[in-house]
């Protein structure tokens, strides 16, 4: 729970691989395990098919928190598009610390298509430590933005 | 369309033989012309007849003319004629005045009709169990008893209650519920059934889980004999019941007996611990067995199948689709109670066995499906169709069905919206195609399951509807929304309002992709050669395709080399000699001994694997790929073993047992300790063949010797399906069987040359010691190591125990999400060799259908390029991993030749790109994108998820 912005729920955005997160994803519905509703899920066929400018993109219009999901090292369906993942969606960071945004919000995760459990505790994990930090200054939507300001200032 | 359907038919006798059969079918009339019915339903608004629901196991009313159930195919409106005011002489004619379309036809009549086949297949189910008769479980006397199937209709979405379970008695919601094991099954005394209906442990927790899932207050409680969750993934699905609060107790309930109130039963039982409880339900649920009905033993009988004591048809381990007629084959329940994976196995299995002596004539009745050609929508501006999908209760229950329909019909580019209770079924994929065509629809969006299913499906309806079938989006809002959020239908419906929108902004930019086709290299490569894979490599080769057989040993078999005999007493070791002998002689398998495979490229049709011989490298082309690599012996550390002569596995048990071992001639007590290394943290799951074989092994001790003491330790007996007359024979000639809990296991001491094997007894409460002469563990099957690098070369999943996944666990048990390769054997699962076999003969059957035709169509999603974007600048091909991309000469002169000093261009080799799309990830200018997940498309998503609602 936030203190400074009671009944915020955090929007997070995850690109998964089809071959392990998203069916891992799957997974977890077939074995009915229950996880928070602040994911929305965008099926890629690799993570290394997600360029950068996506995910600014979403943290730019406003996206509490994203995930980019791919298999683990060794068994990317692509020989080793993940790890290309891992050395591109490097310059999140960055872009992260130039927009002023947590590190936190940004996460690549490995998870296989057997992991339907670590599917989900990702995704708890993930939005309890938004619901933490809060509502992103991009934005708009949420009332409790002004009122972080305020709090600063005094 | 090379598939002619039947219903309401009988078959009355068969003539000729196998390869010529003359059958006679009868078929019954349905008072209704299919060819002019368009299931409307306004005959049955008007019928004035109300019947007892029959398929709803009468819990709710239809009508005199009815379909069985919304999903029945063909979907056409029946008369029944026991029921029908007008059949029955009376003066009627509601449903002929209703019918828009003129369909009924009061004089339709029974008709004979003769048919000539090849080979006949018979599927015909089996029946529940009817617990009226038997007066202790007050069926039929109590209201509130009701039996599984029952229960299942209480669930269903679609059924009389719309999915609430409620009261019988009063139609109030239930608090406690019991569930009643082995009604009808494993009950000789009362209803001469000693077999185990398999099927009936899984249903009962599944139902438990389902009930409990819609009714957080519920409890439930099964009384059980054994709990037999035998199957791939079941023990981890009991344990998830156990950690919910199901309440499981090892009790056979002797009565069940009115209870306190009005509406109570009450149970009597004793706790493991030994006491006496008397309990109050509000629901007790029998889980009532599978038999065969008397219909079908009369079938079987006009047939000349002969069948079992109990009812089954009568199979060898080695053959089990076949009946004991050549020519006609055997699957499902009809050959003994089993669960919808091994069913559908069987099925295939059937068709390989059926097909292999009529592969000479293949094609020569059939014809090829053709689509309508396709519309252009390039260009066109999205007329977007979006199919909210109910999936029965599936998502209906956790979503706002109509909301979500409502709120699509206001997004931009929707042009129509429609809601059904079953997308994928046959009537609604026939609707989607009708509004395609009657709205003008150029992409579609599917609210419903996952794409990673289903999508191939609604391919075909969009080019069955004359679209490309690229223009289909889905939004997943079964397994990732519906199945994860339940009860919560408010954040529920607004996150399937988000996902619908994200799918619609994508929709919106699909564009039609042509066909890529490649052809089919008509040969098979099979890895592996147990039992399986011996199989396997004859059956294609008998059908006419070159098989190549690799195997990492110096000789065939597999560990079906360490079987002596099948659980039916047949002998395995010339069962094995005959096939090595058919493959050493066939002249289309090329055997390659202590070989492996170390490469492996291509895709379906096309494939590319380089063999390691010990004379050298071998590459091989082949259009389809089996895996059967097998399983191994676990070797346990616990119980001592290693530390005497006397403590042995199984395998090493039956080859001193076949040599007349001293150890085992002279052996006065034998200890048998089940699950040694199953059922644990580290290998959750059940090897599903140890119980049967322990069995096997005691009742052949004590027919040698009675005098003999056997003992088995176990947690539960899961001797499943006919199995269970081992079980039955074995306490008939006096082993003693004692229950052990895995927190509590046995300990074995070893003392000099004296052991000793101490166990809790739930009887006595006490610690009791057995000197045994033998002890035989009944150990794990594990996968084999090599299982997980081949898995990695073809690029295919493996489960969290090490096992191959196939692409889907019930309905499609041989197939990978991968094209082109099967699998079967111990590599998907520990299982005894007549599932084995049937499985392999299914890999085949699946196999097959590629290696039959010609042309494969390839995967559409591929790189393309954007000429108006791409600069050249090549930044992308040094990240491609299959070297697809190329740069070429832009500039040819007339004989083809590069013009010095011309441009080149970026061009995409359709056959080697597999669409992974770091291309795309690592252009600056969306110069080249993948098929379907373009960067512009995926961005849409971003946009739309992001977007207020």
């Amino acid at each position: 729970m936030n203190n400074w912005y009671p009944g915020f729920e955090p929007k997070i955005l995850a690109f998964t691989c089809n071959w392990c997160s998203y069916a891992a994803a799957d997974l977890a519905g077939t074995a009915r395990i229950q996880y928070p509703t602040n994911l929305r899920i965008i099926r890629v066929m690799c993570s290394g098919m997600v360029h950068p400018n996506l995910v600014t993109e979403a943290f730019q219009l406003g996206a509490d928190g994203v995930l980019v999901m791919g298999c683990h090292p060794g068994e990317c369906q692509y020989q080793d598009g993940n790890l290309k993942a891992k050395a591109r969606l490097a310059v999140v960071e960055e872009m992260l610390s130039l927009m002023g945004l947590e590190q936190e919000r940004f996460r690549l995760v490995w998870c296989s298509s057997a992991e339907a459990e670590r599917f989900a505790e990702v995704v708890r994990e993930a939005t309890e430590v938004l619901r933490k930090i809060g509502p992103s200054p991009y934005r708009e939507d949420f009332p409790g933005y002004t009122k972080r300001e305020e709090v600063q200032c005094l | 369309m090379n598939i002619q359907m039947m219903t309401m038919t009988e078959l009355e006798s068969v003539e000729g033989e196998l390869g010529n059969f003359a059958v006679t079918l009868k078929q019954y009339p349905r008072y209704v012309d299919e060819a002019k019915c368009i299931a409307c339903g306004k005959c049955a608004d008007k019928c004035p007849r109300q019947v007892r629901d029959d398929f709803n196991q009468n819990i709710s009313f239809r009508k005199a003319i009815y379909v069985k159930y919304p999903q029945a195919a063909p979907l056409k409106y029946q008369i029944d004629p026991v029921h029908c005011i007008r059949m029955r002489g009376g003066r009627c004619s509601e449903c002929e005045r209703a019918c828009p379309c003129g369909a009924i036809r009061y004089d339709d009549s029974v008709k004979k009709i003769v048919v000539n086949v090849g080979s006949i297949i018979m599927a015909p189910g089996y029946r529940s169990f009817d617990p009226s008769g038997l007066d202790a479980w007050g069926y039929g006397r109590f209201k509130n008893v009701i039996t599984s199937t029952e229960l299942e209709r209480y669930l269903a979405i679609s059924g009389p209650t719309s999915g609430n379970i409620v009261r019988p008695s009063d139609g109030k919601p239930i608090r406690r519920m019991a569930f009643l094991q082995c009604i009808g099954s494993r009950d000789y005394n009362q209803v001469r059934k000693n077999y185990c209906s398999s099927v009936c442990c899984m249903s009962a927790i599944k139902e438990a889980l389902l009930a409990t899932d819609r009714d957080r207050d519920l409890r439930v409680s099964v009384f059980h004999m054994d709990i037999r969750t035998h199957g791939k993934d079941f023990e981890r699905f009991y344990d998830r019941a156990k950690q919910k609060g199901i309440n499981f107790h090892r009790c056979r309930v002797h009565a069940v007996e009115p209870g306190d109130g009005p509406h109570d039963i009450c149970l009597r039982y004793i706790t493991e611990s030994g006491k006496q409880i008397t309990e109050q339900f509000d629901m007790v649920v029998l889980s009532v067995a599978m038999e065969t009905s008397p219909e079908t033993v009369a079938l079987a009988e006009r047939l000349g199948v002969q069948l079992t004591p109990d009812g089954f048809a009568r199979t060898s381990c080695f053959t089990p689709v076949c009946t004991s007629r050549p020519g006609i084959f055997a699957c499902g329940t009809f050959s003994g109670p089993k669960d919808i994976p091994l069913s559908v196995v069987e099925a295939s299995a059937a068709a390989t066995a059926s097909s292999v002596r009529l592969s000479d004539v293949r094609y020569s009745l059939s014809y090829q499906k053709q689509f309508p050609p396709e519309r252009k929508v390039a260009g066109e501006p999205p007329r977007i169709g979006v199919f909210v999908c109910h999936c029965g209760s599936n998502i209906a229950e956790a979503v706002r069905i109509r909301q979500v329909a409502t709120y699509a019909r206001s997004l931009p580019g929707v042009a129509f919206v429609e809601t059904s209770l079953f997308a994928c079924s046959q009537d609604s994929q026939e609707i989607i195609r009708q509004r395609i065509q009657e709205e003008n629809l150029n992409r579609i969006v599917i609210a419903s399951c996952t794409p990673r299913t289903h999508e191939q499906l609604f391919r075909e309806t969009l080019r069955a509807s004359g679209l490309n079938e690229c223009l289909v989006e889905m939004a997943n809002i079964r397994n990732q929304l519906a199945w994860v959020h339940a009860g919560e239908p408010e954040a529920a419906t607004a996150k399937a309002k988000d996902l619908v929108r994200m799918a619609v902004a994508k929709a919106a930019l699909l564009e039609p992709v042509p066909p890529v086709s490649v052809r089919i290299t008509p040969q098979a490569l099979v890895i592996g050669g147990g039992v399986a894979g011996m199989i396997a490599t004859l059956a294609l080769a008998d059908q006419g395709f070159p098989v190549h057989l690799v195997e990492k040993a110096a000789q065939l078999g597999g560990n079906a080399r360490h079987l002596f005999r099948t659980w039916k007493n047949e002998p395995v070791p010339e069962f094995i000699d005959s096939l090595a002998g058919r493959i050493r002689d066939h002249s289309l398998i090329t055997v390659h001994l202590k070989s492996t495979v170390v490469e492996a490229e291509g895709y379906v049709g096309s494939f590319r694997s380089v063999i390691q011989k010990p004379t050298g490298n071998l590459a091989i082309d082949h259009g389809a790929t089996i895996l059967t690599t097998g399983g191994q012996v676990f070797k346990p550390s616990e119980y001592d073993y290693g530390l005497s002569q006397n403590i042995l596995t199984a395998l090493e048990f039956d080859k001193l047992q076949a040599v007349g071992d001293e150890r085992i001639v002279k052996g006065k007590n034998f200890v048998f300790i089940q699950c040694v290394g199953s059922r644990e943290p580290l290998r959750n799951y059940c090897s599903r063949v140890c119980c049967t074989h322990s069995m096997q092994s005691a009742i052949a001790l004590k027919e040698a010797n009675p005098e003999r003491r056997v003992f088995v330790l176990h947690r539960d007996i899961r001797t499943y399906g006919l199995r269970e007359e081992l079980y039955r024979r074995a306490r008939e000639l006096g082993v003693i069987f004692i229950n052990y809990d895995v927190h509590q296991k046995p300990n074995v001491v070893v003392n000099e040359d004296r052991i000793e094997v101490i166990v809790w007894d739930h009887i006595l409460h006490e610690p009791f010691s057995i000197p045994a002469d033998v002890v035989v563990l009944a150990t794990a099957i594990i996968p084999n190591v090599e299982t997980r690098e081949l898995a990695k070369l073809y690029k295919l999943p493996v489960d969290m125990d090490g096992f191959l996944q196939e692409a889907h666990v019930k309905l499609r048990p041989v197939d990978f999400a991968t094209d082109g390769v099967f699998l079967a054997g111990l590599a998907h699962y520990p299982k005894p060799i007549e599932e084995s076999i049937a499985q392999a003969q299914a890999a085949v059957s699946r196999a097959v259908t590629v290696l039959s035709s010609r042309w494969v169509d390839l995967d559409l999603v591929k790189a393309r390029v954007d000429e108006t974007k791409c600069d050249n600048c090549a930044l992308c091909l040094n990240v491609c991993p299959y070297e697809a991309l190329v740069l070429e000469p832009e500039q040819v002169d007339n004989t083809g030749a590069e013009v010095s000093g011309g441009k080149q261009k970026l061009v995409v080799r359709a056959a080697k790109c597999k669409g992974c799309g770091s291309c795309q990830a690592t252009c600056p200018k969306e110069g080249i994108s993948i098929t379907g997940f373009s960067y512009s498309q995926l961005s849409a998503q971003v946009r739309a998820a992001l977007a207020k609602a």
